[in-house]
Order: structure tokens, then C-alpha cells, then sequence
């Protein structure tokens, strides 16, 4: 029997090839209004996908490893990621929303209440793709930190190796925070005057080596208890998939063929990991349909370059594609993160071709099963920490 | 011939978490569900508000090392549900309390940006900093500023701001698919800024927002607050309960606006006010008190005692007199809430109108904390905020309702008509923007002449 897929897709601009805004199907004037992300968030709603991550960066993209590249045929600029996702959430009733946040320069609190009330004003479809900041044009911005220029090349791995360090002890500060309200706090008791039981409200007292954060939160217990946090990981770290194994739920890897799914697969699930096991989602960019090639070689032709990724690159038939999924399924992959190569065109065939073509495989839904993200991805809610602490 | 009539400008405030929100009523609905938000919203987006308006309190308030457990608590981020409002409402104005002492500008001036974006010109920043180590210590910045340094980091933050929101040109963006030109060549300005309190160098994401720049709201009613105001804000959010003592403050925060070559009406100013309806005026005084009953329970009024006297009081008797021990002025104060002067001719001022008025211990509480601004029927309330708007003591009010969600609907259904009638109130949104609904012109593509900007440059090189 097959077991049934999940599957994302990852929304930024116009798509995943840089000249994909020149496409005649999209409005590249209104990449930057909610008009275009709810046209996209819906058609993968009808698509019935698991959820929708959401690109973000606190600087321009650029074609060079670090600064600004003074392209002006590419797209430049982004919308805030969280904001985002929350103009998106009361056009949506069931699909996962999982913005991008930074854990570099950013405020752990601030990032763990703007997620949970992400989570509430979604009823509980909120997730979070945490990532790093190692450029130093990002810093700049900040001017709290002095970071060398970043070097594909030579990576830092000292540097990395801090900055994922401080990424765990974000997302700890925040899964702490997101259950320092019990969920039954708000009490109402009339008779003694008091709106909660402040016996349920935690202090977390979380110390790292850049941060620290008292506690409680200001904002109560999101509905799914605990949104849903995902890492995308190339296995370049000191330790490979540690920052995904410890903090996530998720983990997006870039295997390249079935043999390196099935190795990636193979070592993170070597590493030890305590509760619900880690999701291992492959990242693809997909240029779909009978023309898929020639659609892909002109939008190249645009960009003066051919069109590389850091995750394989498929170009074929929604057909192809399916059956390309079932086969990295067996070798351990649970789910796909699908980065359409252009919109709508790319997210329409995944939505109209590859998910009827999956359900033909019987590895797809034919209607949502849960109210939450956590309940489409199979996860039970869980109980706060600090009610577990009590208990014993 | 006479004046025209001043236009009244409304807003509404979110129940906040303090004793002011009623939740023991059973009309009392969720402080958290998105439901209570999009209901007040739209409530205040059907009586045709300027702007909806969110607090913000970054830590959860404490009392003597305890989370006090008395009141309404528990809020959201209140960008996040700002953004999220923005998709059930069309022309309301979108405001929030955000500390400037605990953001950077770089990623706050980006989150504004993004929301005028995603609400079409609707963002607005109420611009406060904190000096309280207390609300420090949930943050990687932590600690303090000292008081001096408060209103000069906010300056400079909204200067900052300011820049990188003027640091993409209005045409940056061409998107001509034929052409191949997505961005005009030197459109994206780098700012450069190196000052007291931030050292910022780059470029924002975020095109030129449909209102250039978000609304700049300040609150704080101090010598250095008025002349910030003056110099930086569009909406003052001020706290004065007279007629008098409003026209005082009022002309005094306009005359300052001469010296930084702004006109009057370039600043709106728009004190929180608190209402109790009636079908009378007698009905509605009834209703104000029953409403300061349910605000000022049993618990409550000890609470506020306790905060007076600076001691445990909660062996008395609420309904009982107020009891003879002194204050203890040396006592550690609350956390997280605004400090009690000079305790001792406070407890003082409190003990000498017991006695006058023979008043309980809750009658006392009741008497001496903020009784609502507007008590009234109707067309009573109506012709008092007109009497405060042509008597120049307010350009309008921050309507705090004391229910949630369902607080403002009396207001909207039955004040609102009457402002209409007298002309005073618009019936329809005559622009898109919240700058419009203010009656604020839209900031010049480039940045005005102020010391201490930080300019935005070209950039170096052109297209490859």
C-alpha cells in the first residue's frame, strides 16, 4: 500500500528562476501586494497541499554570494514573510502557513509571538522556516555585529557553526515561550476576581551564549500548542542535520538523486532525536509540462545563464515528476518542498496535473483531513512542558 | 461669516489588559481569538474610524515579584494581526504600540513597509520606548535606557526609518517584461546612517509603501514628548480629561509646530476617551457606575490600594472603611505599569476624600481611578466631542470601549449617525490611505531637510 505524500510549495516572487517574472502569465507589477501571494495561497489550497512556505531575507537578493549586485533584470525586494503569511491566513481555511524568519538579528521573543499569533489568527496553520543570517551586507543593517564578507568558497565554519547554535537556542526560547501559557490559564473565576491561574503561567529563564529571554509570553498558547518549525539543511554544517534534528519538525534537504536521498535519509536518521520523529521533506525546483524543457531554456536565454539550483532541478511532466516522488518516497523521503520554476504556470501544473497524478497513485489526499497544520502532517498536539513538569 | 466646522476624527482602541476591560460581564468575549479583532474592526471600519489601534506591552505585569492574575492579559504581536485584519477591512486606518527601545530599525522600518504594502496605505506607528529594565530582560538588547536617552533614540529611529523608506525612488520599480528592466538602475538608494544609537548601513527590500511613510503616532505628555511630537508625529495620543485642560495642551502642542515649518493641521491630536452610553442621560450615569463596579471588583480595589500604600492591605475589608496605617513609602513598586508618584500625599489626597465623602475601601477605588470621559445618551456624547473638537481641545479621540469585541457597536450605531447629521463626521471614506482619512499630505518623494538625516545616496553602479 502507498503511503500518502506531503507536499509544500515554496512561494517567492515570480518563481524560482530568476527571469521567471518575465513570463506574460504573471503581473510582475504586483509582486508586491497581497493580491498576488492570495491568488497563489489559494490555488494551493485547491491543490489541497500541506502548506505553503513563504522566501524571506533581511537583504536584496543578489547573484553574488554577499552585497548588492546592481542587476536590474532580476526581481529586487521582499515583503516581511510573517506579515505576509497573516494577509494570507483569513483568505485560507485549511493550508499550512510558514513564513521565513531570521534567528540572526532578530528578537527570539518578538519572532516566537509573531509565529503564534500567526497560529491563532490562522486557527492553528502556523509554521516557521527558521534560517540564519551569515552575510555581512545583512549585519550592516543591523550594526550590532561585525561579520567577514560571506565565501561559498571558504565557508566559516566557525561562524556557522555560532550562528546554527544560536538558531537551536531561538527556536528552544521559542517552543518554551509558546507553552509557558498552560492551556487552561484564562480561568474567568468570577467569585475570586482573578482572570487566570497564574500557577499556569511560566517563567522560561532561557540563557544562551547571545540571548536570554525571562518569560512568560505575552501572547497565550497557539492553537496547535506548538506551530510547526522547519530548517532547510545542505548537510554542509560541522555536524550535518544537528540544527534540524534537535529544534525542527520538519527538515528540507537537496538530494540531487535517489541514491544521496536515500544517504541524507539514512544519516539523519542515525543521529538521536527525542519525541515525534523529524520529517524529511526533499527540496525540488519544478518546471512542469510537455514544454517545460523549452520554457526553461528561454527564461535561461532571458538570464543570460543557465538556471543552477542548490536543489535538484526537474523538468518534465507531472507524470515524470510523480513518479520520480514515489521513488525517492522509498528510499526514505516523506514529503517534497516544490519551488515552482515560474507563477502561476509551474504551481497551476502541480496543483491541476501532479496532485490528480498522485492521487491516482493513491499518494495523495482528496480532501483535507485536519483543521491544523500540525494535524495534516500526522502530529498530535502536544501537551506544554510545564505541565508535564507538574505532573510528576 | 463663520468658520467652517471642524471634522471629528475617531479611532478605536482594542480593550487593553488592564482593569478598564470588563471581562466578567458575560458579554465579554475572547481578548485573543482573531473573531474579536475582525468584530471590532469592522465595527469601527462601518462607522467610518480613521484607525483601529492596538497597545503593547512587551512583558507581563508583575505585582510585588507575582503575575498579576486580576485582569484581562494575554495580547498578540500586534503587526502579525494587523496584517491579518487588513484582509477583512478596506479603508480602516491600521495602528500599533511598538517599542522602539527593544527593534532595530532596519527590520521594524521593514515590518511597517511591508504593512502599508499588504493593508494599501494603512500602516501607522505608534512610537514608544521604554525605560524599565523589567520588560528588558525578554530581550537579547535587555536592559535599559535611561530616561534621557528615550525620547533621543526615538528621534533617531524614526529618522532612520524615515530614510529607508525614502531610500527606494516612487518609479523604482518598471517591470517591463519586454524590455527586461525589473528595477530602474540606481532606483535603490543605500542608506548610510552613523549616530548616537544606530550605526545602519545598506539597502531596504521593501519598494516605496503607498503612503511613502506609515502615520507616526506619539504618546507621552512630557516637555520632551510634546516637542517630539511636534517635530516628528501626525497623531499625538494624549490623556487629558477637561475641556480646559485640553485647550491648554492643544495650543501649546500646536505653537510648537512653527518651529519645525509644520502647519497645525499637520498634527492631529486625539486623547484616549472612555464612554458609557444610555437611552438618557440618567440611564447612562447608571450604566457608568455599574461599569465601574464590574471595573473595580472586590480584588481589585484592595490591588490598587496595596499599589497606593505600598503595603499588603489584603486583610481589609473591601466594603469596609479605608484603615488607618500610613503608606510605606520605600516599598518596591509594581512592575509594568506606570510608577505612583510620591506615594505619601497621594495616600494622603485618597484618605482625605474617604473621610469627606465617608466611602469605602471599592467606593474609594471607584472614586479615585479614571471614571469614563463620556457619559451620556447619544446625542448627549455627540455634542460633547463636538464641543471638544470646535473648542479646539482635540482634533478627535481614541475611543477605548470597555467590552470585547462588542464595545464599539452602541458608539457606531447610535453617536455616529449624529456626528454625521451635524456634519461634523465624514459619512464615506473619501481616500484610500489613513494619511487621507487624517487629512495628512503625503510625504515628498525625497527626504525633508532635518539635521541629523541620514540622506540616502545613488547607487554606485548602474545595470549590467
Amino acid at each position: 500500500m502507498t503511503v500518502p505524500l506531503h507536499l509544500a510549495v515554496a512561494l517567492d516572487g515570480a518563481g524560482w528562476h530568476p527571469a521567471a517574472w518575465r513570463d506574460p502569465a504573471v503581473d510582475p507589477r504586483e509582486l508586491f501586494t497581497a493580491r498576488h501571494w492570495a491568488k497563489l495561497v489559494t490555488e494551493a489550497e485547491r491543490g489541497l497541499l500541506d502548506f505553503v512556505t513563504i522566501e524571506d531575507a533581511l537583504s536584496l537578493q543578489s547573484t553574488l554570494p554577499d552585497g548588492p549586485d546592481e542587476r536590474a533584470d532580476q526581481v529586487r525586494g521582499r515583503l516581511d514573510a510573517v506579515l505576509l503569511a497573516a494577509r494570507l491566513a483569513p483568505l485560507t481555511t485549511r493550508i499550512g502557513l510558514v513564513p521565513t524568519a531570521t534567528t540572526t538579528h532578530t528578537e527570539p521573543f518578538h519572532v516566537a509571538i509573531g509565529i503564534a499569533t500567526l497560529d491563532h489568527v490562522s486557527a492553528g496553520r502556523a509554521g516557521w522556516r527558521v534560517q540564519v543570517s551569515p552575510r555581512r551586507t545583512e549585519a550592516a543593517h543591523f550594526g550590532r555585529r561585525r561579520l567577514p564578507p560571506l565565501d561559498p568558497r571558504w565557508p566559516d565554519t566557525d561562524l556557522l557553526a555560532d550562528l546554527f547554535g544560536e538558531a537551536a537556542d531561538a527556536v528552544e526560547a521559542a517552543r518554551r515561550l509558546w507553552d509557558s501559557w498552560e492551556d487552561d490559564t484564562e480561568i474567568r473565576d468570577v467569585p475570586t476576581g482573578r482572570f487566570i491561574d497564574r500557577d499556569k503561567l511560566h517563567y522560561i529563564d532561557f540563557t544562551g551564549a547571545r540571548f536570554s529571554v525571562r518569560g512568560p509570553s505575552i501572547t497565550p498558547r497557539p492553537p496547535q500548542g506548538q506551530p510547526i518549525v522547519t530548517v532547510l539543511d545542505h548537510g554542509h554544517s560541522r555536524v550535518p542535520y544537528e540544527l534540524p534534528v534537535s529544534s525542527a519538525d520538519i527538515v528540507y534537504v537537496t538530494p540531487h538523486s535517489r541514491t544521496e536521498a536515500e544517504a541524507i535519509a539514512g544519516r539523519i536518521r542515525a543521529l538521536p532525536r527525542e519525541g515525534e520523529p523529524l520529517k524529511i521533506f526533499a527540496d525540488l525546483v519544478v518546471f512542469l509540462g510537455e514544454d517545460a524543457a523549452d520554457r526553461k531554456a528561454e527564461l535561461d536565454e532571458f538570464d543570460g545563464a543557465e538556471f543552477t539550483s542548490d536543489a535538484a532541478v526537474f523538468t518534465g511532466t507531472a507524470d515524470e515528476l510523480a513518479d520520480l516522488l514515489l521513488d525517492w518516497q522509498r528510499a526514505g523521503i516523506e514529503g517534497y518542498r516544490l519551488r515552482p520554476g515560474a507563477v502561476p504556470h509551474d504551481l497551476e501544473a502541480i496543483t491541476r496535473r501532479l496532485v490528480p497524478a498522485l492521487r491516482r497513485r493513491g499518494a495523495f489526499r482528496s480532501e483535507y483531513e485536519a483543521a491544523t497544520l500540525r494535524g495534516l502532517l500526522g502530529l498530535p498536539r502536544p501537551d506544554s512542558r510545564y505541565r508535564r513538569a507538574a505532573a510528576v | 461669516m463663520s468658520a467652517p466646522r471642524r471634522q471629528v476624527h475617531l479611532a478605536a482602541h482594542f480593550p487593553g489588559v488592564n482593569n478598564t476591560t470588563v471581562w466578567a460581564d458575560p458579554r465579554s468575549g475572547s481578548q485573543i481569538d482573531f473573531t474579536s479583532f475582525v468584530h471590532l474592526a469592522r465595527t469601527a471600519e462601518r462607522g467610518r474610524f480613521d484607525f483601529f489601534f492596538l497597545a503593547e506591552g512587551l512583558r507581563l505585569r508583575e505585582l510585588k515579584g507575582r503575575i498579576h492574575d486580576l485582569d484581562v492579559v494575554g495580547r498578540p504581536e500586534s503587526l502579525t494581526v494587523l496584517s491579518a485584519l487588513a484582509a477583512v477591512t478596506d479603508r480602516l486606518g491600521l495602528a500599533a504600540t511598538v517599542n522602539a527601545t527593544f527593534n532595530e530599525p532596519y527590520e521594524l522600518a521593514r515590518r511597517l513597509a511591508t504593512l502599508d504594502h499588504l493593508s494599501e496605505g494603512r500602516a501607522a506607528w505608534n512610537v514608544v520606548t521604554t525605560s524599565d529594565a523589567f520588560t528588558g530582560e525578554n530581550f537579547r538588547r535587555g536592559g535599559f535606557l535611561d530616561r534621557a536617552d528615550r525620547y533621543t533614540r526615538a528621534a533617531e529611529f524614526v529618522r532612520l526609518s524615515r530614510a529607508l523608506w525614502d531610500s527606494w525612488r516612487p518609479d523604482a520599480i518598471v517591470a517591463d517584461q519586454a524590455a527586461g528592466v525589473f528595477v530602474r538602475p540606481r532606483a535603490i538608494g543605500t542608506v548610510q546612517h552613523d549616530d548616537r544609537h544606530f550605526t545602519v548601513e545598506g539597502r531596504s527590500t521593501v519598494p516605496r509603501s503607498p503612503q511613502g511613510h506609515p502615520v507616526i503616532i506619539q504618546a507621552g505628555d512630557s516637555d520632551e514628548g510634546r516637542e517630539f511630537a511636534a517635530s516628528t508625529a501626525d497623531v499625538i495620543f494624549s490623556r487629558h480629561g477637561t475641556l480646559e485642560e485640553g485647550k491648554a495642551f492643544y495650543a501649546d502642542v500646536k505653537r510648537r509646530l512653527a518651529r519645525y515649518g509644520r502647519e497645525p493641521h499637520e498634527l492631529k491630536i486625539m486623547p484616549a476617551a472612555t464612554f458609557a452610553l444610555g437611552d438618557t442621560d440618567a440611564e447612562a450615569a447608571e450604566k457608568a457606575a455599574e461599569i465601574r463596579r464590574q471595573q473595580v471588583g472586590p480584588q481589585t480595589a484592595i490591588a490598587f490600594l496595596k499599589q497606593v500604600w505600598g503595603r499588603d492591605m489584603s486583610a481589609y475589608d473591601p466594603d469596609g472603611p479605608l484603615p488607618g496605617v500610613d503608606p510605606e513609602p520605600e516599598e518596591g513598586l509594581s512592575q509594568g505599569r506606570v510608577r505612583l508618584a510620591d506615594r505619601t500625599a497621594v495616600a494622603a489626597k485618597w484618605r482625605a476624600v474617604a473621610e469627606e465623602k465617608n466611602l469605602t475601601i471599592r467606593e474609594l477605588v471607584i472614586e479615585m481611578t479614571g471614571r469614563q470621559s463620556f457619559v451620556g445618551s447619544a446625542a448627549t456624547v455627540a455634542r460633547r466631542i463636538e464641543e471638544f473638537v470646535q473648542g479646539e481641545a482635540a482634533d478627535g479621540f481614541i475611543l477605548v470601549p470597555h467590552l470585547t469585541p462588542g464595545g464599539l457597536d452602541d458608539f457606531v450605531d447610535e453617536v455616529v449617525p449624529i456626528l454625521q447629521e451635524r456634519g461634523v463626521f465624514r459619512t464615506e471614506y473619501t481616500g484610500p490611505t489613513l494619511r487621507d482619512h487624517l487629512g495628512l499630505a503625503a510625504p515628498g518623494p525625497t527626504p525633508r531637510d532635518r539635521p541629523g538625516l541620514a540622506v540616502p545616496r545613488p547607487a554606485r553602479e548602474g545595470a549590467s
